[in-house]
């Protein structure tokens, strides 16, 4: 590739910052120094550029932004033209190619954070440190919601830092700023006591019960300790699927009746054997622990209070289905999570539990983590691999299909944090006693994430079966002296229930049934003091800020659907709410991918099932009122 | 060297509007609708992110069709046809659906020199003035920094052909790329430098496949701005590029004796539509006429 580089020059930081991830430049031709042997031999550069985003999340984590030098500098070492990296760089959220302070504060002003007084965080915020863009800004969920309102600070520098707040103060966050707080540092890979951030158990009342199948050990290893893992029963399942074969496990996962937790209910074996069996090789696993659908944290609880179960569950998924890569694919705002799965990876590594020859069984396997740059999308199966091999995270056509052609256009099989720890338990029990438990075709157990106006936030485990009843009630229900306005299933992408529609089964087949969805199993409680018009103004302010762009209905739809809801909120018309429904429609039929196709869903199941904007309603109308 | 045979392909049975037909396998929807395709009676599918010479990029979504079984539309350009894909290129769905594509288009985006807008606007009773006057829009100032050609993305539909031709499809210069996300996102050279300072060698191959007008020669530009621009009033010539042995076929827009753009038949077996900066904008000599002698 022939490349043509401006005259910009990295700094000896951002050099040295890319230079600590990519190794010294071998050649001038790479970007080093200009040497009598160079003039002499021509290199023929070969592109790196799945290392792209790893290479740009070393800058920004280094200086805070990216400048043209620094760019240039990374396209000059991985041969990547630089308008495409410059299209990849724009790309995330957390990136930023203009300068800004090294410490930015990402204060969620997403579904649960707002109905929890996000906005008055960002009123104290505006008064101490001027209007969001610099040295703080607005963000979507961070995946903090039982603690919210939430806020993340990130902090660039060698090595960078982060801290994390939640639930907290107006005040008290502008006076956490101004000190910048103690950060966390690496050493927290264990939950050390009296440390800034609660433990990850504590998002888990639940936690020590001995029912818990998913969440058995949340609070009772160590997540820094592979051999407090193994005593508590770790490896067990890694060792019995050696013991029966790669056609066995998946067999056990077919008849366990598994379906994928990460909002598509596809079912886990089918998609194992289609991968298993595609002649094409080598095969990839990538496990998708993005997790960006506001109000969802439950892999996060999963990856930072037990860490091992997913290394060992991808090592399980790797080995029946023939790849001897995996890759983790983490959004860069779970600074915990990732250092203590990096640090569970190093250590399974270090033990034979990973690399070339795992337990000694002649299987090799290795698992590189991968850190997502904010931006939901990339949670989308197919936009993970463009975001793994250095593209912008835009969603590809399918067909063809990831098991046919998926990373690097190899057969792929892409599964969520929450299936994969699931194979733990089928494997230690087998299929029949893991089927046996939920509904004929929800089996298992599943992880809500309850949030908002209820009493014991934080991710519950339940048998498939019980109804949106029994979680509440489990939950505390809404605080004392409120009442239950509506309960939103499945996150921006799902749908809202009302108060007399608590006994639907919280099944695949049974929230079908009633025109909702569990998607990736989000249950944001609203009270009666909640202001639906406003969570309705943030769900499609999200679609229009997550959009990746790429196709018509939803790049410019996302922006329609927010206008006609800004246009509502001030004055009913009836004129923007068939707008809604048509755009709505062409959205749902034309997009390329679920972002689109559902990002009218809430906005839609609010209408039409709570009454909002609806004339019988004037409520809805709060700024009608106020005037 | 030999030549592999390609096993004859297989012929699949369709259902299109009603009509029983067969195609072969691996045919895309749009072609076995399209006029060389087997189906009676026009169906005149509108696309404007396709491109003949290049991969579908599935961006625009105005050539939408229903398929029997399909929870979403499908992409016509794309899809390819499998055996008892039963197919309606203009239900009420369909025709829902481009209703809303073009709106959404027209709403954003100047179309005024996109061939055929008004057209398909008028056939689905589209009226982007529906979102009302504060709707957001793409309008910018054009970018006019080279003489040779113009990027006015203002009328920029982000088909992402430029990028396709300019990239790995045919040029493998990559000197534009699409950034940012969303509705922001935009066609751009490295930190938006301009494009003299960027890896672009004009050799105009981007201009050859823009669908709008967004990417215009100056030429063109110039004379819109001034009101001369008229196509019933040019010819067309396709010769042969005068600079180098290649011999590639350049076609010669002509509008008042004077060249005002060049293009290239994308059919051309060796070129497909592409070209160099020579045979692209090198046309200025043909007109260096001492006065006197023209005609
Ligand atoms: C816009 C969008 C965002 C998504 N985000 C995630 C995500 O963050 N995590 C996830 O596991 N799946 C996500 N998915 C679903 C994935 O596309 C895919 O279905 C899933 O990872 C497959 O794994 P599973 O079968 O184990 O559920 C998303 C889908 C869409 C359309
Ligand atoms: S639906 Fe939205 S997110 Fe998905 S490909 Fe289209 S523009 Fe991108
Ligand atoms: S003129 Fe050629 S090199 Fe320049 S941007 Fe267009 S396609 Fe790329
Ligand atoms: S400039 Fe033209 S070719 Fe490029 S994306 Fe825009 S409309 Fe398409
Ligand atoms: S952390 Fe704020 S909504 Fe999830
Ligand atoms: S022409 Fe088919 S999607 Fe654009």
């Amino acid at each position: 590739m022939d490349l043509r580089f401006r005259d910009a020059e990295p700094s000896d930081e951002e050099r040295a910052a890319v230079d600590a991830l990519l190794g010294p430049p071998a050649t001038a031709w790479e970007g080093g120094l200009r040497t009598d042997e160079d003039l002499r031999v021509a290199a023929a550069a070969e592109s790196r550029r799945d290392l792209l985003l790893p290479a740009l999340h070393a800058v920004n984590d280094r200086v805070g932004w990216i400048s043209e030098g620094a760019l240039d500098y990374i396209c000059r070492r991985l041969t990547v033209p630089p308008a495409e990296a410059y299209g990849v760089a724009t790309f995330y959220s957390l990136f930023s190619v203009t300068p800004r302070p090294a410490r930015v504060l990402h204060v969620c002003t997403d579904l649960v954070c707002q109905a929890k007084g996000a906005a008055g965080l960002c009123a104290s915020l505006e008064e101490r440190l001027g209007p969001p863009g610099s040295s703080w800004q607005h963000s979507p969920c961070l995946g903090l919601c039982e603690r919210a309102p939430a806020a993340l600070a990130l902090q660039a520098g060698d090595p960078p830092s982060s801290a994390v707040h939640g639930p907290v103060t107006g005040p008290d966050l502008v006076a956490a700023e101004l000190a910048a707080t103690p950060e966390t540092g690496p050493a927290d890979v264990s939950e050390t006591p009296g440390s800034a951030e609660p433990p990850a158990e504590a998002a888990v009342p639940q936690a020590g019960d001995p029912g818990l199948v998913l969440l058995r050990r949340i609070g009772v290893v160590d997540p820094g300790d592979l051999d407090d893992y193994r005593a508590n029963g770790g490896y067990a399942a890694l060792r019995r699927a050696f013991e029966i074969g790669p056609a066995a496990i998946i067999r056990e996962v077919l008849d366990s009746g598994l379906v994928g937790r990460g909002g598509a209910a596809f079912p886990t074996g089918r998609k194992w054997e289609a991968t298993a069996r595609q002649p094409d090789h080598p095969h990839y696993l990538v496990c998708n622990a993005d997790e960006s659908e506001p109000g969802t944290f439950k892999d996060r609880v999963i990856m930072e209070g037990d860490p091992f179960a997913l290394v060992e569950a991808m090592t399980i998924a790797g080995y029946a289905t023939g790849c001897h890569k995996g890759y983790l694919y983490i959004r860069g705002e779970y600074p915990r999570a990732i250092r203590r799965l990096t640090h569970a990876i190093e250590t399974a590594r270090s033990r034979g539990l990973l690399g070339a020859d795992v337990m000694g069984q002649g299987y090799a396997f290795d698992i590189e983590l991968r850190r997502g740059a904010g931006a939901y999308i990339c949670g989308e199966e197919t936009a993970i691999f463009n975001s793994i091999e250095g593209q912008r995270g835009e969603p590809r056509s399918k067909p063809p299909f990831p098991v046919e052609k998926g990373l690097f256009g190899k057969p792929t099989v892409v599964n969520n944090v929450e299936t994969l720890v699931n194979v733990l338990p089928i494997l230690l029990g087998g299929a029949p006693a893991y089927a046996a438990i939920g509904t004929g075709s929800s089996t298992g157990t599943k992880l809500f994430c309850l949030s908002g106006n209820v009493r014991r936030p934080g991710i519950y485990e339940l048998p498939f079966g019980a109804t949106l009843r029994d979680l509440l009630t489990l939950a505390g229900g809404v605080p004392e002296g409120r009442t239950l306005r509506a309960v939103l299933l499945g996150g921006a992408a799902g749908a809202f229930v009302r108060p007399d529609e608590l006994d639907i089964p919280l099944t695949f087949e049974g929230t079908r049934a009633a025109g909702t969805t569990l998607g990736s199993g989000v249950v944001l409680v609203l009270d009666d003091g909640a202001d639906l018009v406003k969570i309705l103004l943030r769900i499609a302010e999200f679609f229009r800020d997550e959009s990746c762009g790429q196709c018509v209905p939803c790049r410019v739809g996302t922006v329609r659907q927010e206008e006609a809801l800004i246009r509502l909120s001030k004055r009913p018309d009836s004129g923007d709410l068939a707008l809604l429904r048509e755009v709505g429609r062409a959205m749902r039929d034309a997009s390329i991918c679920g972002l689109g196709q559902t990002a009218w869903n809430a906005v839609e199941s609010a209408i039409d099932r709570l009454g909002v904007f609806s004339p019988a309603s004037p409520s809805t109308f709060p700024s009608t009122e106020a005037k | 060297m030999t030549i592999p045979l390609r096993p004859p392909r297989r012929l699949v049975d369709i259902t299109v509007d009603g009509e029983e037909v067969r195609v072969a396998e691996g045919t895309t929807i749009l072609d076995a609708c399209g006029d060389s395709g087997p189906c009676s009676g026009k169906k005149d599918i509108p696309t404007l992110c396709y491109g003949d010479t290049l991969t579908p990029k599935n961006a625009c979504r105005v050539c939408m069709v229903e398929v029997e079984g399909s929870r979403t539309l499908v992409p016509a350009c794309s899809r390819r046809v499998e055996q008892g894909m039963v197919i309606s290129t203009d239900s009420e769905r369909v025709r829902h659906s481009r209703k809303l594509v073009l709106e959404l288009l027209g709403s954003s985006t100047d179309l005024s020199t996109t061939p055929r807008a008004e057209e398909w606007m008028e056939r689905y009773g589209a009226d982007p003035a529906r979102f009302g006057p504060d709707a957001a829009t793409v309008e910018q100032p054009p970018k006019v920094d080279n003489d040779l050609y113009v990027r006015d993305y203002g009328k920029c539909i982000m088909c992402y052909k430029c990028v396709d031709a300019c990239g790995e499809q045919w040029q493998n210069t990559f000197a534009i790329a699409v950034a940012g996300r969303g509705f922001d996102s935009h066609i751009s050279t490295e930190f938006d430098a301009p494009l003299t300072d960027s890896a672009c060698v004009y050799c105009g191959n981007c201009v050859e496949v823009c669908p709008t007008g967004a990417l215009s020669f100056k030429t063109e530009f110039d004379m819109r701005a001034a009101g001369t621009w008229d196509e019933s009033r040019q010819t067309q010539t396709t010769t042969i590029c005068a600079y180098c042995g290649v011999g590639c076929n350049v076609t010669l827009h002509v509008q008042d004796n004077e060249i005002v753009k060049v293009t290239s038949p994308h059919d051309n077996p060796v070129t497909h539509g592409n070209l160099c900066i020579k045979g692209r904008f090198g046309f200025q000599h043909v007109q260096n006429v001492p006065t006197g002698q023209k005609d």
